[in-house]
């Protein structure tokens, strides 16, 4: 089975994030990771591949950073990756993203293609939707669990009323949640063979793609201004003298309408 | 870091740190809990075998990246660090002394991921002078038979091998021989773990051999050759600890640089104080030149060349660094260092031992002036 993973290249959570001029997310001048929400999809992959014997392409699209987050997959394991690098990419929305991923995708001819459930930056959760629309599959989201049999492929959806198993057939696209399994630690030895797996870039020109259909002036939404959050005041201390610490609380809760 | 795949070896390993050793480690360490399983996750990602030759199955890596790696680990969490260097230790003697036919039979198991090895030198009444080692493995027909008791072995009950230094014969040289010995052989026992002062997620228990019959086969190098393996061995086990020792310091000045910028006295933050910025710029001028001293002395290794007299001194710069710079630590946090709601006092406590294990600090002076002395001759 040949599995496609969509893999997004993002500012690491832990650390400082910010934003460019022209309010994209800056993804080049801070630290940045693999999605850890694509970790999953990437896992989810390589336990597929390795119960069917097969195959695991990485499709990123992003700036040259981005490159990392293919070089995490194949250190995980993945065995060739694709990283779609052109200058008018910067500031895409989804609907342009979807545009690229479905051109690098289709070129690969998968049984399966794999996103996680939603990006950590600026997320929307519609690009595998999206994605399925462009290249006429059938899509199902938010995958807690996985099983295929040849080609058929059963998924359990958890809602918050109701678990349903869905079958469907390859071709397909899933997006699968951080509750589907546990993301492996890459090996050393798994470090060592990234570098010497393939990894092809492509321009908007390889996949047929103009420039204009893409990018900040194409989107069809913009991000006019930003505020960020206001950083933590330093809160009430309730010293409990006499007993009266109870009563404090409760008045404290009352005047903020917490009760 | 000297190549590309190292830079990447030592950002994977912040990471499993951050992520899986440093939540777990105070709790544990207060438990007294072995954590069997971080030892699988190291194993697993091939960090267990680092220093080896790749055609053994290690990882190929010079000292340098091994004790840096060590060094991380340390940092969150130094007890699976010592043990993590106590495995190396332990396995070393296979890779180095064992023939062709011993290592292809035993190196893929100890350095595959899932065995823990542990190194039994020390007795009840054979600590600095290893001379004194009481145990005996005497030759018969079938083999050889041990009886005695090793003391201080870290991680005892828990290891799947042993590296075991026994007496073959009252030469004062060549009196010691070495063995590899495995897990659950009849007749091998463990004492009640020993009630410690730090490091207690490291299990640290007496190994009794009581008519532990071991084939010839299983003997290390040439009846007699025990002491130089042994004394080799450690050699790089001190550099293991120095960057272990490096590890826990840096643990301590981090935790202490981050709490002078938050705590305030008299108005500001404590950190505004020159006098506590001179004890903060002390630290790290300790942390950094022991991590100088072992590094320096790990690039000798792997050139080739003698590094005995650097691995001692690296072991004693870095430890006696350690435990300074935990103690101021805990200084810094004032009443805070000295309560468990902080890890300075644990850091405190476990850098103690550095100053004894592998060779105590006396020692390490010893060999120093010897080698010293040898050359001014
Ligand atoms: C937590 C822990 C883990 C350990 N793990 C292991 C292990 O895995 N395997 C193992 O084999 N051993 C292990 N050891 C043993 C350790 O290596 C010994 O404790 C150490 O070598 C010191 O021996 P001793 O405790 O008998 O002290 P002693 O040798 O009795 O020393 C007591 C004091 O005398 C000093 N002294 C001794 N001789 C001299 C001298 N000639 N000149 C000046 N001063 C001297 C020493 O420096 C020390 O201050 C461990 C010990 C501890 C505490």
């Amino acid at each position: 089975m040949k599995i496609v993973v969509c893999a997004k290249y993002v500012p690491d959570a832990t650390g400082d994030r910010k934003f460019n001029a022209d309010n994209t997310v800056d993804r080049v001048g801070v630290d940045g990771v693999l999605s850890e929400l694509d970790e999953y999809a990437v896992e989810e992959a390589l336990q597929i591949r390795d119960a069917t014997d097969g195959e695991v392409v990485v499709v990123t699209v992003g700036p040259e950073v981005a490159r990392a987050a293919v070089l995490k997959s194949l250190q995980m394991g993945a065995d060739s990756g694709v990283h779609v690098l052109d200058e008018a990419i910067h500031g895409s929305d989804s609907a342009a993203t979807s545009l690229i991923l479905a051109r690098a995708v289709e070129r690969q001819r998968p049984d399966l293609v794999l996103c996680g459930m939603a990006s950590t930056d600026g997320g929307m959760s519609v690009v595998p939707a999206m994605l399925a629309e462009r290249l006429g599959l059938p899509q199902v989201t938010f995958a807690s669990e996985v099983v295929v049999e040849d080609t058929t492929v059963r998924i359990r959806r958890d809602g918050d009323a109701a678990t349903e198993v869905i079958e469907a057939t390859t071709p397909l696209i899933l997006s699968v949640t951080d509750q589907c399994n546990e993301p492996r630690y890459p090996s050393f030895k798994g470090i060592m063979a990234a570098k010497k797996k393939p990894v092809e870039t492509l321009t908007l020109g390889d996949l047929g793609i103009a420039a204009d259909q893409v990018g900040l002036d194409a989107a069809w939404t913009r991000v006019d201004g930003f505020t960020e959050r206001l950083p933590k005041s330093a809160g009430t201390v309730v010293t409990d003298d006499n007993g009266s610490g109870a009563d404090q609380l409760v008045s404290f809760l009352v005047s903020q309408k917490f009760v | 870091m000297p190549t590309d795949e190292a830079a990447e070896l030592v950002k994977l390993v912040r990471e499993i740190a951050t992520e899986q050793l440093a939540p777990r480690a105070s709790e544990a360490e207060a438990a007294a809990q072995f954590p069997r399983d971080v030892f699988h996750l190291l194993g697993q990602t091939g960090l267990m075998s680092l220093p080896f030759d790749e055609a053994d199955g290690g990882g190929g890596q010079p000292y340098e990246v091994y004790l840096q790696v060590l060094e991380e680990i340390a940092t969150a969490w130094v007890s699976v660090a010592v043990d993590m260097s106590v495995h190396t230790l332990s396995s070393s003697a296979m890779a180095r002394f064992g023939t062709p036919d011993q290592r292809e039979t035993w190196l893929p198991g100890m350095l595959g991921g899932s065995q823990l090895g542990a190194y039994a030198l020390s007795e009840p009444q054979a600590g600095s002078d290893v001379s004194a080692i009481a145990t005996r493995a005497v030759r018969d027909a079938d083999g050889y038979v041990v009886n005695g008791t090793k003391a201080w072995i870290s991680h005892g009950p828990h290891a799947d091998f042993f590296l075991l230094f026994a007496r073959t014969s009252d030469d004062a040289k060549r009196g010691l021989s070495a063995f590899h010995v495995i897990a659950g052989t009849p007749g091998v026992s463990f004492g009640a773990p020993e009630k410690k002062m730090g490091m207690t997620a490291s299990t640290t228990t007496q190994v009794i051999f009581e008519d532990v019959r071991l084939p010839v086969e299983l003997r290390l190098g040439d009846e007699g050759q025990g002491m130089a393996i042994a004394l080799s061995a450690l050699d790089s086990g001190r550099l293991g600890i120095a960057a272990c020792a490096t590890g826990l310091g840096q643990a301590a000045l981090d935790l202490a640089a981050a709490y002078a910028t938050q705590r305030r006295q008299f108005g500001r933050p404590i950190a505004d104080f020159q006098g506590l910025q001179f004890v903060l710029a002390d630290m790290a001028a300790a942390v950094e030149s022991a991590r100088a001293t072992y590094l320096s002395a790990a690039r000798l290794r792997d050139a080739g060349r003698p590094f005995s007299r650097q691995a001692s001194i690296a072991k004693l710069v870095a430890t006696d660094a350690a435990m300074k710079v935990t103690t101021d630590a805990v200084q810094v946090l004032g009443g805070y260092g000295y309560t468990r709601d902080f890890p300075a006092e644990r850091y405190m406590r476990e850098a103690k031992v550095m100053q004894i294990f592998e060779g105590t600090n006396q020692i390490q002076r010893m060999v120093i002036a010897r080698s010293l002395l040898r050359e001014a001759q």
